[in-house]
């Protein structure tokens, strides 16, 4: 999206209508998941570091049922129009 | 555009609500001689320019969530074959005034609805209606179309009797596939919904007071309520009051004159539960004098919510009515997120030692609360967390009273539907 050699700033997101609490994620990336009393994953609030970022992009492939995502984080000045199409949320960035 | 009834009469409150006695709903012949004719099908200039007037108006969501209406609209329109659903689901059982405003003023609420199809440019709108209003709504419905009165088309479609299920995406999921649950977000419903379609999910209060602002203007709407939140809202006033009542008032009002026009208060009252079963326990004390509106109620840590405004007797046991809610809304839960399938189960669990006195882990319960917030697919688990831990807030010395295993409460007020299985 940035033509890949700019720094990207993302988060991990877990949706957790696919979850089913397997727990593999919080194996391969303690760094950044964790478990809740019940098994399901809680991801840390911040950037994922870059030295992670290997890490974290396995830890996503891993999941089998693909409920971990990477969310590049938008901004209103870097939205890219040809991308995300066109902005529906009236430009609210909030997800 | 502003023919109907006289200025004086508009300004006046109810807006939304009929006026006089007669119980029923108001028929298309009786709602045109009150409000006049809703605006001719619109070029596209008018529909911004009815877009831009909303925006004016300030009308913000009056399902709970408070979002503006204009940034909504604006963002539906934006897309391709967008479609219009009015929101009449109210899962809330403390709330029945969308239910009070579609079996009175049904056509209000349809006009609300077309004229937002027209503003986003859809075809189509789909009305999904409490089971106890669907019938008005539909021979409402057929009443226009034998007058041949719109070019949109209008279904009715009975909502789900859950509490998760006024959620957009679950109205959505509900109307699509007959599954009361959330989905997924992103992609939200305004860029991808009914059938993949933008979707305005409206809830029918706020459809109702927009088929107003496109008649007689922002400047009407904000001539009641606050600058910051203006207009006016419908209320659920019950609990320890003389007369339960869903009534129309300014924003602002305060909630004592609430309260009065449930006939006021029928006991000694400690607390307040202000804005739903997802909403805040206050003290009645302190809440009395104020505004209901969300400026007012901010530093309570309160907000309006679905204006649901429910009153505890002193007599009553304030943690003992938060755990049957809470036990109640943790079977709510659509079972699709494990925060909130078994964080809810065990979190009820613990709300009921602490209301029964027994074996109660404050440090537990404290953990798991923090565990689940802010967790899963909708704000459901999050609305139970806040309903609790204002529970704890207000209800401080009740709490030290039942660690001693002393609890004076009898009463049950809140209304609390039957269990289900799931």
């Amino acid at each position: 999206m940035t033509g890949g050699t700019g720094r990207v700033a993302v988060r991990l997101r877990v949706d957790l209508i696919a979850c089913d609490g397997r727990g593999l994620c919080a194996e391969a990336l303690p760094e950044l998941i964790t478990l809740d009393d019940w098994g399901f994953p809680i991801t840390v609030d911040r950037l994922v570091p870059p030295r992670l970022l290997a890490d974290a992009r396995e830890t996503v492939r891993a999941c089998p049922r693909l409920a971990l995502r990477l969310d590049r984080l938008r901004s209103r000045w870097s939205r890219n129009p040809v991308t995300t199409g066109p902005a529906a949320d009236g430009g609210d960035s909030r997800t | 555009m502003k023919r109907g009834a006289d200025l004086s009469e508009r300004l006046a409150l109810p807006r939304l609500l009929p006026t006089g006695g007669l119980a029923g709903p108001t028929s298309l012949a009786g709602h045109l001689a009150r409000y006049g004719p809703p605006p001719a099908s619109l070029d596209q200039r008018q529909r911004e320019s009815l877009i831009a007037e909303v925006a004016r108006a300030g009308l913000t969501g009056r399902g709970g969530a408070g979002y503006p209406t204009a940034r909504k609209l604006a963002a539906v329109a934006a897309g391709h074959a967008p479609v219009v659903v009015a929101n009449g689901t109210e899962g809330e059982p403390a709330s029945a005034k969308d239910k009070v405003l579609m079996t009175r003023s049904p056509q209000l609420v349809l006009d609300g609805a077309v004229l937002a199809a027209e503003m986003v440019g859809a075809r189509e709108t789909v009305i999904v209606a409490h089971p106890a209003a669907r019938r008005v709504m539909a021979d409402a419905v057929a009443e226009r179309a034998r007058a041949r009165f719109d070019q949109v088309r209008i279904r009715v479609r009975p909502a789900a009797d859950r509490f998760v299920a006024g959620q957009a995406s679950a109205v959505v999921h509900w109307i699509e596939r007959g599954v009361p649950a959330p989905r997924a977000s992103p992609p939200r419903v305004t860029e991808r919904g009914l059938h993949g379609a933008p979707t305005l999910v409206q809830n029918v209060e706020t459809l109702a007071h927009l088929a107003l602002i496109a008649r007689y203007g922002a400047a009407w709407f904000r001539s009641v309520g606050t600058p910051a939140e203006p207009g006016s809202m419908l209320v659920t006033v019950l609990g320890a009051v003389r007369e339960p009542v869903c009534a129309e008032i300014a924003i602002g009002t305060g909630i004592g004159q609430a309260l009065d026009l449930a006939g006021g208060r029928s006991a000694p009252l400690q607390a307040l539960l202000l804005g739903g079963y997802s909403g805040d326990w206050v003290s009645a004390a302190v809440a009395m004098d104020r505004p209901f509106s969300s400026a007012g109620l901010a530093d309570l840590g309160a907000g309006t919510g679905a204006g649901v405004i429910a009153a505890l007797p002193a007599g009553a046991c304030g943690l003992k009515e938060t755990a049957q809610v809470v036990r109640y809304l943790a079977g709510e839960s659509a079972g699709q997120c494990g925060p909130c399938r078994f964080g809810l189960d065990a979190i009820a669990g613990q709300v009921e030692r602490l209301a029964h006195g027994r074996g109660a882990d404050p440090r537990l319960l404290h953990r798991w609360l923090g565990q689940v917030d802010g967790r899963g697919g909708c704000a459901h688990p999050s609305g139970v967390i806040r309903l609790i831990r204002s529970s704890v807030r207000v209800f401080d010395a009740e709490l030290r009273q039942h660690a001693m295993g002393w609890c004076s409460g009898t009463a049950r007020v809140l209304p609390v539907p039957p269990g289900r299985s799931r």
